[in-house]
């Protein structure tokens, strides 16, 4: 097993109001974001949220319009105070959505050339390519041209460029969107062992919240160039601050149902047009109406008749194998259903289902915040 | 919470960030100190030629009692546009100047549309053969057709001699085959065909034979398809190439001088040349000045066209078939036709150059007649006034090497300004540096060539600025070249640029590249090709130049065609023709170095014009 030695740099990075327009309209509106020091953090979002261009705005590839970051505790752009430090001078490494690969020159040369640039000697440059080489399984394709690989091998050849420069951020720009799926789920677990092996921040964009919630210490899930919420995968997924975030994340997605919070013989309840059910936790929301969240995979199902539970007919069942999805109808609402395995349901059957009463949630249906318990 | 700066101080921050920027970008500050050297040498000419036309020159001294030197006037105007020598100065060229423009483009156009149309949609074999044929006519000067014709049609009523047509026909060539609209059309004709050759074929690529398929399951017929469908997919194509061609022939020097002059027929450009070689600077700059409208003119009529065609380019999808038209018992008529095409386009002008080479006596076709005296011989007072053989002839060998070097230097400077250009362009879209930067390398397109060389011989013949006296050096005829090709030298660094995506280098810039490093390590090996053949086009525009040296060669800077123009002038035909040959085979073995380094790519560098 190899060992990569890093010195114990500081390399968090910290972005304080950041903003940046393109010819008037806004790609990231006074971002601010604390990345902590070896951490992995994702930012997720749908294609123009600014997810890219906030990664492009640390790696100094764009300069923003106002605010100021900082790498390591050291002030490194602030239109405001003078200080620009060049991505060449800011030792991040960045794995581009299309790898970019230069084409020209064969794999060894597109790993040296960055380490030639920092004026290392020759047997030194020699030693980390066949390291990272080894590393990434690649040894035999050192002299090979990039058009001469497959996706795959060119992907680990722009992680090896990568990583044998040594840099203290990981920057990552969709880098799995160009592989084919199956691929892109061994890709996941070998970047997420890279990690873990060289600690080195990564700060990872992607659009797809399963590599997000599959990858990250913490999730960032910006929308139009806003940060909607930071938070680890686990509040992220049970806990989202918004409605958006609660369906951008998890597949399938989140069931909502309209209804109100009230208070009968001095209980607390959640009301919808066909059924209530007690709760066990305070709001200072009583008496008026919600949305109440519930992820599929919280909703018990039985195909006997149960007391207390809600009878509904089956919409559609679609098995996948280790799990089976049914949809479920009542009057306008759907519900959507996870069940582990296959289920021994057909459409139309009438089946009653319970819901996890302390997995669901309630949100305000004009903000569409999350509404805390007391 | 930062305190906030001072406003003053801050507005100083922010300038100090702007320069710590730059510092990381010499690109925008190269560019920069292009912009400002490159307006000064072609807004300044442009002012001088305003200047020159608006005041009394020296020569006008004689003419106008009481004028100083320098003095504000409209004399120019008025004599030019009202005055008594108005028709030939004026009308008479400018009337000549439109039939040969409206008639080179009418034939050029024909011609091209169809020889694009037979090779990219029809069955004829020999495709590949074709395409790269169909553009060697643009690889020779212009006026070499125009040469072989007055060998070929040259009457002795005007030349002194007769020409083969006379002596193997023995009926005397009437002037209007010879000389004058006629033969001028044609051979121009014959040499611009090439634009709408190469425009009509490339909008022709991206029609995709299934919205024609598509026309005729929805019930069209034949004829009905090419009207509906593919005719207005090539229209913006026929609009590019009707502007270029007709601006193009309008401007031209070369073969209007070798075709008309003799019999006085003027064009613009001809009578630029006339004007300013008797001293009448004046209406020359006046003159120059109509060219230089039309070009402008025509060069908004080619951006809107160009405009329009943007919204055709989504169609260049991959993997689109192609069907081609079937041409039946039509096929090897076609075909027959084509290799006639080119053997008058092309073979017959070489072959008649090569042949009047070896003729002792112009015109007499006998075999005793032939001789090599003309390439080898010695001195002979009785032959050709003494001049040594082509071989022998230090002003010949002195031409040619000037010539390379000049295509050589060209070609260079070109290249890098290229695509320093295309670089700065393609990176600050849209940028206020970058749409003047596109703006001004283009704008040396209006000059006239005739025009430009005017004014650049004003304008250096004394130190101008900090700039020494730079006429009857080399250096200037570089320089004048150099601007003159910036347009297209820009404009294939502007293409280069767009293959490369950008993040190929910001991923060099993050792994610690500086600029310099970036551009010689991931910039110019990528755009190698489009850069090496940009230089070959730029070389072989150079080594043909006449319009634009013609007024500023001195007996020390002579190009093979300010030779050529001498001899034909001094109607020694035999040497003007074999210099021309050395010209071509000049060109040709350059074409053929660089294939051979860079494969066929060389000649599809041709496109980019």
């Amino acid at each position: 097993m190899l060992v990569f030695f890093r010195e114990a740099l500081l390399s968090n990075i910290v972005l304080k109001g950041i903003s940046k327009s393109f010819s008037g309209s806004p790609a990231v509106r006074s971002l601010n974001l604390e990345i902590e020091e070896s951490q992995f953090v994702t930012l997720l979002g749908p294609s123009g949220c600014g997810k890219t261009t906030t990664l492009r705005l640390i790696a100094g590839l764009e300069d923003p319009d106002a605010g100021e970051i900082f790498i390591g505790g050291k002030l490194i752009f602030s239109r405001e105070k003078g200080v620009f430090i060049p991505p060449e001078k800011r030792q991040l490494g960045l794995i581009f959505q299309s790898y970019a690969l230069w084409p020209h020159m064969t794999v060894y040369k597109n790993i040296s050339l960055g380490l030639e640039e920092q004026k290392l000697p020759k047997e030194e440059i020699e030693r980390r390519v066949t390291t990272v080489l080894e590393k990434v399984q690649l040894t035999p394709y050192r002299d090979r041209y990039p058009s001469e690989l497959s996706g795959g091998q060119q992907q680990r050849v722009a992680i090896a460029r990568m990583i044998a420069s040594e840099p203290d951020i990981f920057l990552m720009d969709e880098p799995l969107s160009n592989l084919d799926a199956m691929l892109r789920v061994d890709m996941r677990a070998e970047l997420k062992r890279l990690h873990y092996e060289l600690g080195a921040t990564t700060v990872y964009v992607t659009h797809d919240q399963v590599e997000a919630l599959t990858l990250s210490d913490k999730i960032a899930v910006m929308m139009d160039g806003e940060l909607r919420q930071f938070g680890s995968p686990r509040e992220i997924y049970h806990y989202p601050t918004d409605l958006f975030v609660a369906r951008f994340v998890g597949s399938p997605r989140i069931n909502t149902i309209p209804g109100a919070l009230a208070r009968q013989e001095g209980k607390l309840l959640f009301r919808s047009a066909f059924f209530e059910k007690a709760l066990q936790r305070t709001f200072d929301f009583e008496g008026r109406d919600v949305i109440a969240t519930i992820r599929p995979e919280d909703i018990a199902f039985s195909t006997t008749p149960q007391s207390g539970w809600l009878e509904m007919q089956v919409y559609s069942v679609l098995p996948a194998g280790s799990e089976t999805i049914i949809t479920v109808r009542k009057d306008d609402l759907p519900l959507t259903i996870k069940a582990p395995g296959f289920a021994d349901v057909e459409m139309n059957d009438h089946i009653w289902i319970d819901f996890d009463i302390a997995r669901m949630n309630f949100y305000h249906p004009q903000t569409e915040n999350l509404i805390p318990a007391a | 919470m930062t305190v906030q700066a001072k406003p003053v101080y801050r507005r100083l921050n922010v300038l100090k960030f702007e320069l710590t920027k730059l510092r990381h970008r010499p690109d925008v500050l190269l560019s920069l100190l292009f912009l400002i050297v490159f307006s000064f040498l072609v807004i300044v000419p442009l002012l001088q030629i305003l200047k020159g036309s608006l005041t009394y020159q020296q020569s006008d001294l004689r003419m106008v009692r009481g004028s100083v030197q320098g003095q504000l006037t409209a004399y120019h105007y008025l004599r030019v546009f009202t005055g008594r020598l108005a028709q030939s100065l004026f009308f008479k060229p400018f009337w000549h100047s439109l039939i040969v423009g409206f008639g080179v483009t009418f034939l050029a156009m024909t011609l091209g549309s169809l020889f694009a149309w037979v090779i990219v949609r029809t069955d004829i074999p020999f495709k590949p053969l074709f395409s790269v044929l169909m553009v060697t006519p643009y690889m020779m000067p212009s006026w070499v057709i125009a040469l072989a014709w007055l060998t070929v049609f040259k009457n002795e009523r005007i030349a002194g001699a007769q020409g083969m047509f006379t002596a193997m026909t023995g009926v005397s060539a009437p002037d209007w085959l010879s000389y004058g609209v006629v033969p001028i059309i044609i051979c121009l004709g014959l040499h611009y065909y090439a634009y709408s050759f190469l425009l009509v074929s490339g909008a022709l690529w991206t029609v995709n034979s299934e919205l024609e398929e598509a026309a005729a399951i929805a019930g069209l017929n034949k004829r009905k398809i090419l009207r509906k469908i593919t005719f207005p997919i090539v229209i913006p194509a026929l609009g590019s190439a009707f502007v270029l061609t007709f601006t193009r022939s309008m401007g031209t020097f070369g073969t209007p001088a070798l075709l008309g002059l003799p019999v006085r027929f003027f064009t613009i450009p001809t009578q630029i040349y006339a004007s300013i070689n008797t001293r009448n600077n004046g209406d020359g700059y006046v003159l120059a000045l109509v060219l230089v409208a039309l070009a402008g003119v025509a060069i908004y009529i080619n951006s809107r066209v160009i405009g329009k065609r943007r919204s055709f380019v989504t169609m260049q999808g991959k993997g689109f078939t192609s069907k081609p038209t079937r041409l039946g018992v039509w096929r090897y008529g076609i075909v027959s036709l084509m290799f006639l095409f080119i053997f008058i386009a092309i073979v017959l002008p070489v072959v008649i150059l090569a042949w009047s080479t070896l003729m002792r006596i112009p015109g007499d076709y006998s075999l005793s007649n032939l001789t090599l005296h003309y390439w080898i011989g010695k001195s002979n007072f009785l032959m050709a006034s003494g001049e040594e053989g082509i071989f022998r002839n230090p002003g010949i060998w002195s031409g040619a090497w000037n010539s390379i070097r000049l295509g050589v230097f060209a070609a260079v400077i070109n290249g890098v300004l290229g695509l320093l250009i295309g670089y700065t362009v393609v990176r600050n879209r849209g940028s206020k540096l970058a749409n003047s930067l596109e703006v001004m390398s283009f704008a040396p397109y209006v000059f006239p060539g005739i025009a430009m060389g005017a004014i650049y011989l004003g304008m250096f013949a004394k130190p101008f600025g900090p700039i020494p006296a730079l006429y009857g050096t080399f250096a200037l005829l570089v320089l004048i070249v150099v601007v003159k090709n910036m347009p297209f030298s820009s404009r294939s660094g502007i293409s280069a640029m767009l293959q490369i995506d950008p993040s190929l280098e910001e991923s060099a810039r993050l792994q610690g590249a500086s600029w310099l490093k970036r551009f010689r390590k991931i910039i110019f090996p990528l755009a190698a090709t489009g850069f090496i053949s940009g230089m070959l086009l730029t070389f072989i525009t150079a080594m043909r130049e006449l319009s634009l040296v013609i007024l500023l060669v001195t007996p020390a800077t002579r190009v093979l065609t300010t030779i050529i123009f001498a001899y034909q002038d001094q109607d020694q035909i035999q040497h003007a023709n074999g210099v021309t040959l050395i010209l071509l085979f000049i060109i040709i073995i350059a074409n053929i170095l660089v294939s051979r380094f860079y494969g066929t790519k060389s000649l599809f560098g041709l496109r980019n014009t």
